[in-house]
């Protein structure tokens, strides 16, 4: 006897769930696609939004924490943003509709849309697993994006800037960026936010082809309204190497998911984090990574500044599977708490098959070092000034990596307007 | 230029006197040397100069040109002009040595109401200093002090001296961990800053430094007291025979 009671849906998961019969005219795609869609809102529809109890959402109740779901608003749209680094190509999708594809030598970008309404982009739309509410919301609502193909051996002179601005109301985006063999491309994936009560999702699905330098950096200014769920999914081949940036600045409930796969020979992922955290918001970012083969590296440094009542979450677990021997993983969250109500929560996860790799994390939590502050004040630094000096220090350690000097001085500046908001 | 009258004083935290009714006066243009044994209260008294929070005045009074600076925050001394070379400068990771040369005099200037340096004439200056001290500037675009040996350390404290220009230097033990070209070096730097509107005061366990720096005035410092003030004679006396005399005529 099944007496397995029926939960009454939050109101985010009524709003979720209820607009479908509104929206399903206006979605591309048919066939295919939108069985697709239906199978994603029955999913939620059977599972809702998830609870601490799911492992995967632990730390981000997702059902306490999305209280409402910004109402779709068709006026919402807007222009391109200017580049943060200028001579970028720039792919932009507003309010859920894609802008003007650029021109750039070697990649042809097509508007997402258009292959949906092709029915060519099936298999995409696929859910991860029963944890995997943010596919199953994208994949039911998704309108437009960029399909983005970069040729074999191709070397970018300038950024390809992917711009997904949602200012308020709602909208859905997909980002399937395929790098051929050989090329070498900086991409900025620009999250943009505008001031009003906003909810979108947005799945970046990437292929690092072998022999492939991509550096990917995923840089998100929301507003403290509004909700941003993301994922970046991709899979790196044999020598290939993905350096990939994630930078959250702003957004009253974030999770930005990464989920890569090392699968070629050789390959090496880097990832590095940086969290700037203030207001009353929730960001979290959750990493799986999966060694897959012999020879393969990677290494997670996330840097995160909390103050006021923030909470963070970095989750990252790496897989080592059997065969993947020699693999070298290591992982490191280090944050520095700015107040007494701030939090932040690390949950390293090493699940280890293979027995001749080396594999290690570490976590730590930290003020701000008073003799520190003491010596930059004793040079005549006042101390708001010099507390910004080290707080800076902290996450640009991670920035100044990035061997671009255009692109260091772009997130810098990005730093320092957090910085003159929040500290 | 400097009174430090009757200056008892505490570790914040745990409530330990360290100073104890101690009195001092250095005036413009002279060169001041502190002595003592470990555990005099020599540190500490570099420390609250400084404007530190972790100690606490409980009494006495330090006057600076005539006015309290017991209110006044580290910065704001820094930008009248108190200078404290560090024993142990501190390494910070992250900010880059130029960047903090440059925010350290610019904060200072404004302080004082100057506009900002423009960068080639910051530039000039922190190069004639580097040159001065011979100082690659090459080290200057690390991050401050981050993997500078114990002498690199020292002259990179006597270079922001230099730049910064203040009108009361007191140097934290700068001969520890030198060795003798470093240390005339060092000493050599601090000369140059020798004028008549300028005051300096070396705190030192040695008497070397003294050969190099050559002092007014010397004053031998005991359980967070002045005990025995002298020429520079005195620190010569030290040598030779240690404290446990003059320890002992005070006691």
């Amino acid at each position: 006897m099944n007496v397995h009671a029926r939960r009454q849906p939050t109101a985010a998961e009524a709003a979720l769930v209820d607009a479908f019969v509104d929206r399903m005219g206006e979605l591309p795609g048919d066939g295919e696609i939108s069985s697709a869609r239906d199978n994603a809102i029955e999913a939620l529809k059977e599972q809702g939004l998830p609870s601490r109890r799911v492992e995967a959402w632990h730390y981000t109740d997702l059902r306490t924490l999305l209280r409402s779901v910004a109402p779709y608003d068709s006026a919402a749209g807007t222009n391109a943003l200017p580049p943060i680094i200028s001579g970028s190509a720039i792919a932009a999708v507003s309010n859920g509709v894609s802008l003007v594809a650029p021109r750039v030598d070697g990649v042809e970008f097509q508007k997402f849309s258009e292959k949906l309404s092709e029915g060519s982009v099936i298999g995409d739309l696929a859910i991860r697993d029963g944890d995997d509410t943010i596919g199953q919301i994208n994949a039911a609502y998704v309108t437009d994006g960029w399909a983005v193909s970069i040729a074999e051996g191709i070397e970018l002179g300038a950024p390809l800037e992917l711009q997904n601005i949602q200012t308020r109301g709602q909208g859905h985006v997909r980002f399937p960026v395929k790098f051929g063999k050989g090329a070498k491309a900086t991409v900025i994936e620009r999250q943009a936010g505008g001031e009003g009560d906003g909810f979108s999702t947005s799945i970046s699905n990437v292929t690092v082809a072998d022999d492939c330098e991509i550096t990917w950096i995923i840089l998100r200014e929301h507003s403290e309204q509004s909700t941003q769920l993301a994922q970046f999914i991709a899979t790196i081949g044999r020598n290939a190497k993905l350096n990939l940036y994630v930078v959250n600045a702003g957004g009253k409930l974030v999770r930005q998911e990464v989920h890569v796969l090392a699968q070629g020979e050789g390959c090496d992922f880097q990832l590095r984090g940086v969290n700037l955290l203030g207001g009353d918001s929730h960001t979290d970012v959750t990493m799986t990574l999966g060694h897959l083969v012999e020879n393969t590296t990677s290494v997670e440094i996330v840097r995160n500044v909390v103050t006021d009542r923030a909470r963070g979450v970095f989750q990252g677990q790496i897989k080592v599977n059997k065969i993947a021997q020699k693999t070298d993983a290591r992982m490191a969250c280090n944050t520095l708490l700015l107040s007494d109500d701030g939090e932040f929560d690390a949950k390293p996860e090493l699940e280890i098959f293979a027995d001749d790799v080396a594999c290690g994390h570490g976590a730590t939590v930290a003020e701000i070092d008073g003799n520190h502050l003491f010596y930059l004040q004793a040079r005549g630094i006042p101390e708001s000034e010099a507390r910004g000096l080290l707080i800076k220090a902290f996450v640009a350690e991670v920035v100044e990596e990035l061997q671009d000097e255009e692109l260091v001085e772009a997130l810098e500046g990005i730093l320092d307007k957090w910085l003159a908001a929040h500290v | 230029m400097l009174e430090i009258r009757n200056l008892h004083a505490r570790i914040a935290e745990d409530g330990t006197e360290i100073i104890r009714g101690l009195n001092l006066t250095v005036k413009a243009g002279e060169v001041a040397a502190i002595m003592g044994p470990n555990g005099s209260g020599k540190s500490t008294l570099s420390y609250i100069l400084a404007g530190r929070e972790d100690y606490e005045v409980t009494e006495g009074d330090i006057l600076y040109n005539g006015e309290s600076i017991l209110d006044l925050d580290p910065s704001e001394r820094a930008a009248k002009g108190i200078f404290l070379a560090f024993q142990y400068p501190m390494e910070i990771p992250g900010v880059a040595t130029m960047e903090f040369l440059k925010v350290a005099m610019n904060s200072q200037r404004k302080a004082r109401g100057e506009e900002p340096l423009k960068i080639p004439e910051f530039l000039g200056r922190v190069k004639t200093a580097a040159a001065s001290l011979d100082m690659d500037i090459g080290m200057l675009k690390r991050p401050l002090n981050v993997g500078f040996s114990g002498g690199e350390k020292k002259r990179a404290e006597i270079l922001q001296m230099k730049l910064l220009e203040p009108k009361l230097c007191v140097l934290d033990e700068t001969d520890s961990g030198l060795d003798i070209d470093a240390l005339k070096i060092v000493a050599d730097g601090v000369n140059a800053l020798r004028s008549p509107d300028r005051a300096v005061i070396v705190i030192t366990h040695y008497q070397r430094l003294l050969d190099y720096i050559v002092p007014d005035t010397v004053h031998v410092l005991y359980k967070g007291q002045v005990i025995k003030s002298g020429g520079k004679e005195l620190a010569l006396h030290l040598e030779e025979n240690g404290y446990a005399d003059i320890i002992g005529e005070a006691a």
